[in-house]
């Protein structure tokens, strides 16, 4: 029983499932799991949501989050939302993927959604690896980073450079909102959830495209305990991969 | 499209590709994506032009792996949707279609096929009939497939398809080519009547009122995708039990039984008509659907014909699920034409030559 001095300061959204995740330990897809169900909460999405699960560690967002999910192949998620949006236009849409399914095979899905200011949210996890298959190299393993298919480290002459998603997207006239975040300290969870929210917000508005960048963890491929692997985001991926906020449509530019 | 809209059965001049059309928005397809690719542009073209004052929805997409991936989300959404594309672009969908047939999604897919391999080229082809009956992607499907030999069944199994997508939860396929989409011909609009209430109780539309669910391909739990497999399995036999759609075409007394899809079957058609006045006894079993494949009527007709000439504009396929339906292997003969539209004269010929000839017995 609550007393009248208590106060709630913390508790599961509404749109979060009461279940035990199958995420490793240190993970941070549990983290944005959980922001995405406050967000859907906040704005009172729950019962006219659809959910774009991809193929990756996060393809059993059905079983976590509290919304309606459709699975879509890897790396289609944006086109398979797209025909989920231009079907039920009044209901809201997002995807949520990882980097080897949004930056590698899913790369023209994503760019069009964008390109034709589709009016869905993208929520993209990028660990810098394939985290399903067991840690091979992304299209955002960093320089010198070693992985099971990069044994000898990322190097540009053979492998090119890490992509930059949420600059490369922003650039497009479609794109409402572009941002990257990190989960990494409280402050950081924070501003994530602003960041999640403004996406948010832009498709309720019917603005365009929306994407919010979350820098995360994979510590079981990274072979990293989990505190070793907050300070590599914190460190070299935020280096190279900094966090901010790239494009916000303002309601006048759109009109 | 007037007369349609009204439900009047006057009689139309129109082109395959366009009776497609027709008969998706008779059947309250209001969306259609592509992307665009000969011989069949003038499907996306007309939907362009006719869906948007219908409240419906044209896009066009920036790759068939799209497209596939949008007919996919609006057919989770509970809507008819519809795409049309050939030869390079329905390869392009095929992981897409066996996410949709692990997934139960209904959905019609035209294709209007070219010749390949590869590239191939724009000519008339039915070089797609083991891609389209056989299941095409990966993991072991079925798609109900539609074969049209006239710009009539262009529009009437337009609906029909969309009728067997809803009531098996499959994607459907209607295989035409170059010559039945581009033919103009006089057809009946006939009205559409619904012969299934689209209710789709599966459809993600958000969960309010009632609890969350999902549609997906995965299975990792226990034996789930061992079950599945079989729930597929039972379905693609109850299609095969109740969807056989085939056309007698005077077998009555024919020693030599013609057995022909599509545009093969059209041109046949003509030559069985010249034999027929020749004295020859000679009909067509013409498959409607290519799956499930009239396997019964096939091997029905085997003993009664001397002779099954199969002819196809390929360098043989269906001709092997002929094979399958009979052991009377011997009285089977193979015409085939890959990349091109056999005439009625050559098949004439073939008809002559065959004409007289036993029971396989005397060869
Ligand atoms: C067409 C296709 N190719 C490859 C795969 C195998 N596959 C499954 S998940 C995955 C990569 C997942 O990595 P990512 O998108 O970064 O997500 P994470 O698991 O790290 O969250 C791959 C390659 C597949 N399912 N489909
Ligand atoms: S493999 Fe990596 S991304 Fe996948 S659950 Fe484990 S830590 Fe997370």
């Amino acid at each position: 029983m609550k007393t009248e001095s208590e106060k709630t300061v913390f508790e599961r959204p509404r749109s979060l499932v009461d279940v035990r995740t199958h995420f490793c330990p240190g993970c941070h897809h549990g983290t944005i799991h959980r922001i995405v169900a406050g967000c859907i909460d906040a704005f009172g999405l729950r019962e006219k949501t659809v959910g774009v699960a991809c193929v990756g560690c996060a393809v059993f967002l059905y079983d976590y989050i509290d919304v309606d999910v459709l699975e879509a192949p890897h790396g289609r998620a944006p086109a398979v939302a797209t025909g989920v949006k231009r079907a039920q236009p009044d209901r809201f849409v997002f995807t949520y993927q990882g980097d080897g399914d949004l930056a590698a095979i899913g790369t023209s899905e994503v760019i069009h959604a964008a390109n034709r200011g589709e009016n869905l949210t993208v929520i993209f996890v990028n660990n810098t690896t394939y985290g399903m298959t067991g840690g091979q190299m992304a299209p955002t393993t960093l320089l010198g980073q070693k992985t099971s298919t990069s044994p000898y480290g990322r190097d540009f002459r053979g492998d090119g450079y890490p992509i930059r998603m949420a600059e490369l997207l922003a650039g497009l006239e479609g794109t409402a909102y572009s941002a990257r975040v990190a989960v990494s300290t409280p402050a950081q969870i924070r501003k994530a959830k602003e960041a999640v929210r403004k996406a948010f917000e832009m498709q309720i508005k019917g603005m365009g495209f929306s994407i919010v960048e979350f820098l995360s963890t994979c510590p079981t491929n990274w072979g990293m305990k989990p505190i070793d692997a907050q300070k590599r985001v914190l460190g070299e991926m935020s280096e190279f991969f900094p966090p901010g906020v790239y494009k916000e449509r303002k309601q006048a530019d759109f009109a | 499209m007037s007369a349609l809209v009204q439900g009047a059965a006057a009689r139309m001049l129109t082109k395959g590709n366009e009776a497609i059309c027709l008969g998706a928005i008779a059947a309250g397809c209001r969306h259609y994506y592509g992307y665009p690719i000969t011989p069949q542009n003038d499907i996306p073209e007309y939907m362009a032009a006719h869906l948007p004052a219908l409240g419906g929805t044209f896009l066009q997409a920036e790759s068939e792996v799209a497209t596939i991936n949008f007919i996919l989300g609006t057919s989770a959404s509970g809507k008819r949707v519809m795409t049309s594309s050939s030869g390079p672009g329905i390869s392009l969908m095929q992981e897409g279609l066996s996410y949709m047939a692990g997934s139960e999604l209904p959905a019609v897919i035209v294709n209007i096929s070219r010749s390949g391999p590869g590239l191939g080229g724009i000519a008339p082809s039915q070089g797609d009939y083991f891609q389209s009956v056989k299941g095409g992607g990966h993991g072991g499907y079925r798609l109900i497939v539609l074969a049209p030999h006239s710009v009539q069944e262009m529009y009437s199994l337009t609906m029909l398809a969309f009728d067997l997508a809803d009531r098996h939860r499959t994607p459907v396929v209607i295989l035409g080519d170059a010559i039945v989409g581009q033919m103009k011909e006089p057809f009946r609009p006939i009205p559409y009547t619904p012969a299934v209430p689209p209710e789709k109780p599966w459809a993600l539309t958000g969960c309010a009122g009632r609890e969350r669910q999902n549609l997906k391909s995965l299975h990792l739990k226990d034996n789930a995708i061992e079950v599945h497999n079989w729930k597929l399995h039972e379905k693609y036999e109850r299609i095969r039990k109740e969807e056989v759609r085939s056309e007698s075409f005077l077998l009555e007394g024919a020693k030599i039984g013609i057995v022909a899809f599509g545009t093969a079957a059209r041109v046949s058609k003509t030559a069985i008509q010249w034999a027929r006045k020749e004295g020859i006894p000679v009909g067509m079993l013409r498959p409607v659907t290519l799956f499930p494949f009239p396997e019964r009527e096939i091997r029905e007709l085997a003993p009664q014909a001397d002779v099954l000439l199969v002819i196809e504009m390929n360098t043989g396929q269906m001709v092997a699920d002929v094979r399958q339906c009979t052991p009377l292997h011997d009285r089977i003969e193979f015409f085939g034409k890959p990349c091109a539209m056999p005439t009625p004269e050559e098949i004439l010929v073939r008809i002559r030559s065959l004409s007289g000839r036993r029971g396989g017995a005397d060869r």
